[in-house]
């Protein structure tokens, strides 16, 4: 990986050297040099971000990780040692081993858990990532129409939150899965994103709130913007720190929850591969085979625990005065 | 104070009317309370019609609701779908187990959350805060379900391997389980692993909360004031910062109570705890919206009363809120 805090921190001495004789205006790199000689780059707060967020060596090595384990998930069919449903009776109940690459061993009917595993990943992070995206959708345009109109939409916005905070999370999903029907990846993931968008619509409520006192926006409403350009054009792009900062943190809220509903059997039905499913699977029979339970729920622990640490650094590196979570 | 109570408590009525109409109308406009019944084939035409009497099916939903508030007010809730006993009388039952089971996780991640916190912030960027940390990080990547598994899967193996028993990994009590002081050990040799399972995912929260909060006090110009009229270190940290450090921890184990008593869901169904979870799955699982219904309004009742509690215990703890 490259460090862009090393190319980006050429001195000022080495741009005079190098731009001496321009006149001002861009140099073939998108920086603007001055006809003194200085060059003198263009920083956005995105390259500040990424600065500061290669700085932080855990949310990198996760980010790689995660691009490892998920990127497998992604190609399971062509990573993948076994197809996830091949019956292999004379390797049944087999530990983990090297021998033919049963790396996480195989369960009663000698399939490859290792496989499983990698097609369950792939299941597991198609539902997280809708979730995340429909979560942030909806929580972006209610909590931007409540900021934004104020009011009565605000109002109603917040008493439903709070309603639904009165709720016990996770019995709520597992009565809508159980009463809406589920099994299929999509379903599980609307139901899912239908809980989990309220905490972001009040993070964009928030600032909405403030932004709109901004001077920025009056000058957007005299120069004669919309309301829905002025929302989307010149608002919300300052607070997309927190929203993507959200929308990393709810990828691993979902894996978590999905894999619970569907190991309670609320979520994903099987042949599907679940990571979730592949430990309830395994339940059964685990106090002999033990490795169907332990690795599927490793590699979730593994996934988790990579996305909260980038999701960590992502929070220093976008907005640095919030902390969520202490 | 007392104003400000009473103004909450009958907030929370028009919070608890709109949860109870939400859960109603959400659960029975969604699934029909009869799909079930109408599949078992068990079930003769006039049971279904009975059933349908009875629950006032062919009634518009917000008559349907009048009646179900009557009942749950008056009648223990009303009955299941096919037994005729109140569904208050199971849930008699389950809640005093599940509130055994969550009151003590809830004690055991307090004391452990909050020592653990508690060293990490005086010992900030040491060995042992940078495990705490890790270790927090663990448990919030950690699927509950999954550790209770595991758990379960070592101390089978171990009582298979070598016969001893020193937990047990299923059920409340063994077939005998003796009286007295018998019992009672019985039962928390049952209790301990999930009682484990639940406050691990506690002990990482509160960790976190009390160290960033009393980080934020020992730098406070009291402490500095106790320090310099010449308190010994430990005075100063235990009687003087712990002390309103732990005001932010308190409400937010208040809060958090309140969620844990529906949220033992999980660790219920693995243990094959007759508890308020896994009353809940075993309903969810046939599909009788009544109990389900039940369950999920005594949840939001305590939920809102928790929230109440720990509204009015941060006002107790810290007195410069105002109330007004």
């Amino acid at each position: 990986m490259t460090n862009p805090s090393l190319d980006s921190e050429r001195t000022f001495a080495q741009a005079a050297v190098a731009g001496a004789g321009m006149a001002a205006g861009e140099a073939g790199d998108g920086n603007l040099v001055y006809e003194t000689g200085l060059e003198v780059e263009v920083r956005s707060q995105w390259t500040f971000a990424r600065r500061r967020f290669f700085r932080h060596r855990l949310a990198v090595l996760s980010l790689f990780v995660l691009i490892v384990v998920l990127g497998a998930g992604l190609l399971a069919k062509w990573v993948a040692p076994y197809p996830y449903d091949g019956i292999d009776l004379e390797n049944a109940g087999v530990g983990p081993t090297f021998d033919s690459w049963h790396l996480f061993g195989t369960d009663l009917l000698g399939r490859d858990y290792f496989s499983r595993v990698i097609y369950g990943i792939q299941t597991s992070e198609k539902v997280a990532f809708l979730v995340a995206f429909l979560a942030v959708a909806i929580g972006t345009v209610v909590g931007a129409a409540a900021g934004y109109y104020g009011r009565w939409v605000d109002n109603a916005l917040m008493r439903f939150t709070d309603l639904v905070l009165t709720l016990p999370g996770l019995a709520v999903l597992l009565t809508a899965a159980a009463f809406l029907g589920h099994g299929s990846q999509y379903r599980v993931a609307i139901i899912l994103s239908l809980l989990f968008w309220t905490a972001l619509a009040r993070i964009v409520r928030g600032q909405f709130l403030s932004l709109r006192e901004k001077e920025y926006v009056d000058a957007a409403k005299a120069a004669g913007a919309g309301d829905l350009r002025i929302m989307f054009r010149h608002m919300l792009p300052n607070c997309l720190g927190p929203i993507i900062v959200f929308a990393t943190l709810t990828v691993g809220i979902a894996i978590l929850t999905e894999a619970a509903l569907s190991y309670l059997g609320f979520g994903i039905l099987p042949p599907t591969p679940a990571l979730g499913l592949l430990i309830a699977q395994g339940q059964d029979v685990s106090t002999d085979l033990w490795w169907l339970v332990l690795f599927p729920g490793l590699t979730i622990v593994l996934i988790v625990l990579c996305i909260n640490f980038v999701g960590d650094g992502l929070r220093d590196a976008l907005d640095p005065t919030q902390r969520i979570r202490a | 104070m007392l104003t400000y109570i009473l103004r909450r408590i009958l907030y929370s009525i028009p919070v608890l009317i709109a949860a109870s109409f939400l859960i109603f109308t959400a659960v029975t406009a969604v699934g029909d309370p009869l799909a079930e019944l109408k599949l078992n084939p068990l079930a003769s035409k006039q049971t279904i019609e009975l059933v349908r009497e009875r629950k006032h099916l062919d009634e518009p939903i917000p008559v349907q609701y009048v009646y179900w508030v009557q009942d749950a007010l008056t009648n223990g809730f009303g009955t299941p779908l096919l037994v005729n006993e109140p569904i208050w009388d199971d849930l008699k039952r389950v809640i005093p187990h599940t509130l055994a089971l969550v009151v003590s996780a809830e004690l055991i991640a307090l004391l452990f959350g909050v020592s653990i916190g508690v060293y990490s912030a005086i010992r900030q960027y040491s060995v042992a805060d940078y495990a705490g940390t890790t270790l927090s990080f663990l448990g919030f990547a950690m699927p509950v379900f999954w550790l209770a598994l595991m758990l379960q899967i070592a101390f089978t193996n171990l009582f298979l391997a070598w016969n001893v028993r020193i937990f047990y990994t299923s059920g409340l009590s063994s077939v005998d389980p003796g009286g007295g002081l018998h019992w009672l050990l019985d039962r928390a040799q049952h209790l301990a692993i999930p009682v484990m399972c639940l406050a691990v995912l506690q002990i990482a929260v509160y960790s976190r909360y009390m160290r960033a909060s009393l980080l934020e006090v020992v730098h406070s110009d009291y402490v500095r004031t106790a320090r310099a009229k010449g308190l010994s270190e430990g005075r100063v940290t235990m009687r003087h910062a712990v002390r309103n450090a732990l005001i932010p921890v308190v409400t937010l184990s208040a809060l958090s109570f309140g969620g844990l008593i529906g949220g033992a869901i999980i660790t219920e169904s693995i243990f094959q705890l007759d508890g308020m979870g896994n009353y809940f799955i075993e309903n969810l699982l046939s599909q009788d919206v009544y109990p389900v219904m039940a369950w999920l309004m005594i949840t939001a009742t305590m939920i809102v009363l928790f929230n109440l509690i720990a509204d009015i215990l941060y006002g107790y703890l810290d007195p410069r809120v105002r109330y007004d």
